[in-house]
């Protein structure tokens, strides 16, 4: 990589090249919100709960988009028995091909309303519209077209086995990647002939509620799927109830014990997709151009706000100073800010609550002795904003280098030998994704294999296809998204 | 002329390979179907498991190092070991105190060896049937493999006292996992000379670990256990069911149960790759294609 020279641009007072870039603001034209929202049950969107309302606000103006329901156990319940009753009255005895429509009908939609699901998708979580307009709402679609195609085919899935529907699934759904995790969850669940009631989280209920259009013009039978909105009473009304067969879960690995705690016993089956802190190894022969942009498409996509961010940088020896200069200069050119911006790279914090947490963990990592870099940027004086952040001189006992931060945040650490390598990126309760960075394929085969973790990226990192199973190892929870494995928490195999 | 008397064996725990007596030097009568003392079978404490858990975790490794080829031929060694002791085994389930008969006994001990014969062949193949390349929309090759979650605990059914126990067992090593097994407590001395035909088949030291003694007491240990990736509770009454799952959800341990057609020990129904599947996790590799 040339250094940038003076007449390739305008040059800082640092001597680094500066790019100035016009906004280019993504509109807001075809998003049109409602001012309250009721729940979506039976097939109908109900009135407001006015007595139980909850604002959900654009966390990178702090401003309130809407107010949406707070469900109670009794509006739970009623979703529940709408489930039920959509199950047992047809949706389950319902030909593999025909549920194959619906879910076609749904992935259609979803392309033909992508800009609208992208800007309000921004709007409610605050990701850069790029990466809602390239990557959630289009994968959101694609989820309901690769499991549409599973619906009548289940009998080619499992060898020697039947694959039964379980019966009304309960999914509850984070906030970091809110349509796509309810296509994650709902496409398969009403592919394997279940029924669903679905919460999203407190902060991202929007592109859920949006969808609820979707499935009425895509005309789904009433009550196959329903969603509740709501806080954590609402969820752990929703996963404790006993109408439900099946619990499904993405979220943090404490909220994991609680659940895996409250299924214990009913008979439940239970599948969770908890927290990560994925190490990205990077060995001294890799292509450290190439590596650079892995790394921060590892760490700075969404934000960080990602279960299987590369949140730990492993990087030999030999070359931690030339990865860690070439990442700074990167870093230096990332813009942060306004999310419906195109040109944004880092968007906004999902909420006050975790930016809260990323600026605690990142004092702590300066108090315990680490050395924090931030390139020089300004934040949006109003909303939730945090600056790329990358820490040297980490050792494995920081907090840092042990906690899940979901936010902006690298921790480099090195190694001198591939063992050392497996025995750091191995060592961490969690085990949901790893990446490994080298040109040498043989080492790329024997890494893959020593990985403790469901999802291994090697020349790559962050890539997702519904047909690509997802889902951890170890205290990053067990049962996987996507592919044919992902037909399994929703089926009962029969001899 | 004396009548020869008979040498009776001392049924012992099966740990790291070795077979040991408990530390906490208990143990309880074991009796058979006229409620005759059998024997004594040791009465395993809380140390016990934790001895057993870690001698399991320092097998898991060398266990799932070996190729698939070689694990299918110890477990069809155990299989041509138990044949050549089959009337042994006959004998120790008829006794068990179930009331079966020998006929009875002899078929569920052909059944169990022709379970572990089922299960050895699946040893390279599994892996083709669970696992593939995902056509994913890029230019990237991926590949989901199964691999062995590590350290499985196995509560095995009261009874019968073999079957049950081999077709709990052989899914979770076949692909690399080593087991903490908890043997019948009623009739736990079959899973002991079971213990002594996996000693003599090539299975390395430590890849099963077989503790006999009270439920009660040894179920909690063994939920509770950091270094246990996965628990089959089958052979736990409701009671404990649930509170071995409480327990295990304090570290994300997958839970896994008999299905009521897996309870049908002699069917067809009770054997499957998804039983093997069920103790493996799907990992999945991406790399980029290029010129």
């Amino acid at each position: 990589m040339t250094e940038p020279s003076a007449s390739g641009g305008k040059l800082a007072p640092t001597g680094e090249l500066s790019l100035d870039y016009a906004p280019a603001p993504e509109s807001i034209a075809p998003v049109r919100l409602a001012s309250q929202y009721g729940l979506f049950v039976g097939g109908e969107m109900l009135e407001p709960v006015r007595e139980r309302l909850a604002p959900t606000v654009n966390p990178a103006t702090g401003e309130v988009l809407a107010e949406v329901s707070v469900a109670d156990a009794a509006d739970v319940d009623r979703a529940v028995a709408a489930a039920r009753s959509a199950w047992e009255g047809g949706w389950r005895d319902l030909p593999g091909a025909e549920r194959a429509k619906y879910l076609y009908r749904v992935a259609r939609l979803l392309q033909e309303r992508a800009r609208e699901f992208a800007v309000l998708e921004t709007m409610d979580g605050g990701k850069p519209i790029r990466e809602s307009r390239d990557v959630d709402v289009p994968l959101a679609a694609a989820h309901f077209f690769y499991y549409a195609g599973w619906a009548d085919k289940l009998d080619y899935a499992f060898s020697g086995r039947r694959a039964a529907p379980v019966g009304v699934a309960a999914q509850v759904i984070p906030w970091n990647f809110p349509l796509l995790m309810a296509a994650w969850k709902l496409a398969p669940a009403l592919a394997c002939g279940n029924t669903a009631v679905l919460k999203p989280a407190p902060t991202t209920p929007l592109t859920a509620l949006l969808l609820t259009e979707v499935l009425r013009d895509a005309e789904l039978p009433a009550g196959v799927v329903n969603i509740v909105t709501g806080d954590d009473a609402t969820g752990a009304a929703l996963v404790s109830h006993p109408g439900v067969d099946k619990v499904a879960f993405t979220g943090s690995t404490e909220a994991g014990r609680v659940i895996g705690a409250e299924v214990a016993g009913t008979g439940k089956r239970l599948t969770l997709e908890l927290g990560g802190k994925a190490a990205n190894i990077v060995f001294e022969d890799a292509a450290l151009d190439q590596v650079t942009e892995g790394i921060v498409n590892g760490i700075y996509f969404n934000g960080g706000q990602v279960c299987c961010a590369g949140s730990r940088l492993l990087v030999q020896e030999s070359v931690a100073d030339a990865v860690v200069g070439k990442l700074r200069r990167r870093m230096d050119t990332l813009r942060v800010g306004d999310p419906l911006d195109k040109n944004t790279d880092i968007g906004a914090i999902n909420s006050q609550a975790q930016l809260d947490r990323i600026a605690e963990l990142v004092a702590s990592g300066v108090a315990e002795g680490a050395e924090l870099y931030s390139p020089p940027c300004e934040l949006p004086d109003r909303g939730f904003f945090h600056p790329p952040a990358l820490f040297t001189n980490v050792s494995t006992a920081h907090r840092i280098a042990r906690e899940e931060i979901f936010g902006p945040v690298l921790s480099v650490l090195t190694f001198r030998t591939a063992a050392e390598a497996v025995a750091k990126a191995n060592n961490t309760p969690y085990g949901l994704s790893a990446g490994i960075w080298t040109e040498k394929g043989s080492r790329i085969l024997w890494m893959a294999d020593q990985m403790q973790a469901g999802v291994v990226w090697a020349n790559t990192f962050n890539r997702f296809d519904p047909a690509s199973p997802f889902g951890g190892y170890r205290e990053s929870g067990y049962g996987r998204e996507g592919g044919r494995s992902g037909l399994l928490p929703y089926v009962g195999l029969v001899a | 002329m004396t009548e020869r008397l008979a040498v009776n064996k001392t049924y012992k725990q099966f740990i790291g390979g070795a077979f040991e007596r408990s530390e906490s030097g208990r143990s309880y009568p074991v009796v058979g179907a006229g409620g005759e003392l059998l024997a004594h079978a040791v009465q395993g404490s809380r140390k016990d498991v934790r001895d057993a858990v870690a001698a399991a975790r320092s097998a898991q490794g060398g266990w799932a190092g070996r190729t698939a080829y070689n694990r299918g031929q110890i477990l069809y060694r155990v299989a041509e070991v138990m044949e050549s002791r089959r009337d042994e085994f006959a004998a120790e389930v008829a006794r068990a105190g179930d009331g079966c008969d020998h006929s009875a006994a002899a078929a569920e001990t052909a059944a169990a060896i022709d379970r572990w014969v089922w299960y050895a062949g699946w040893a390279d193949k599994f892996a083709t049937v669970l696992g593939g390349v995902n056509p994913v929309a890029g230019p990237y090759f991926n590949l989901s493999v199964p691999e062995p979650v590590g350290v499985v605990g196995i509560v095995a059914p009261d009874e019968p006292p073999l079957l049950p126990l081999v077709s709990r067992l052989a899914p979770v090593i076949v692909s690399g996992n080593t087991a903490v097994v908890l043997a019948s407590e009623r009739g736990p001395l079959a899973a002991v000379t079971l213990a002594e035909t996996l000693a003599l088949s090539d299975v390395l030291a430590g890849v099963v670990n077989i503790i006999t003694g009270r439920r009660d007491e040894l179920v909690p240990p063994l939920a509770d256990h950091a270094a246990v990736d996965s628990l089959d509770i089958s052979g736990c009454d409701s009671q404990q069911s649930a509170n071995a799952a409480r327990q295990a959800a304090a570290t994300i341990t997958r839970v896994v149960s008999a299905s009521a057609a897996e309870q049908q020990w002699a069917a067809e129904a009770a054997q499957s790759p998804y039983l093997i599947d069920a103790f493996c996790e799907t990992k999945t590799v991406w790399h980029p294609k290029g010129r």
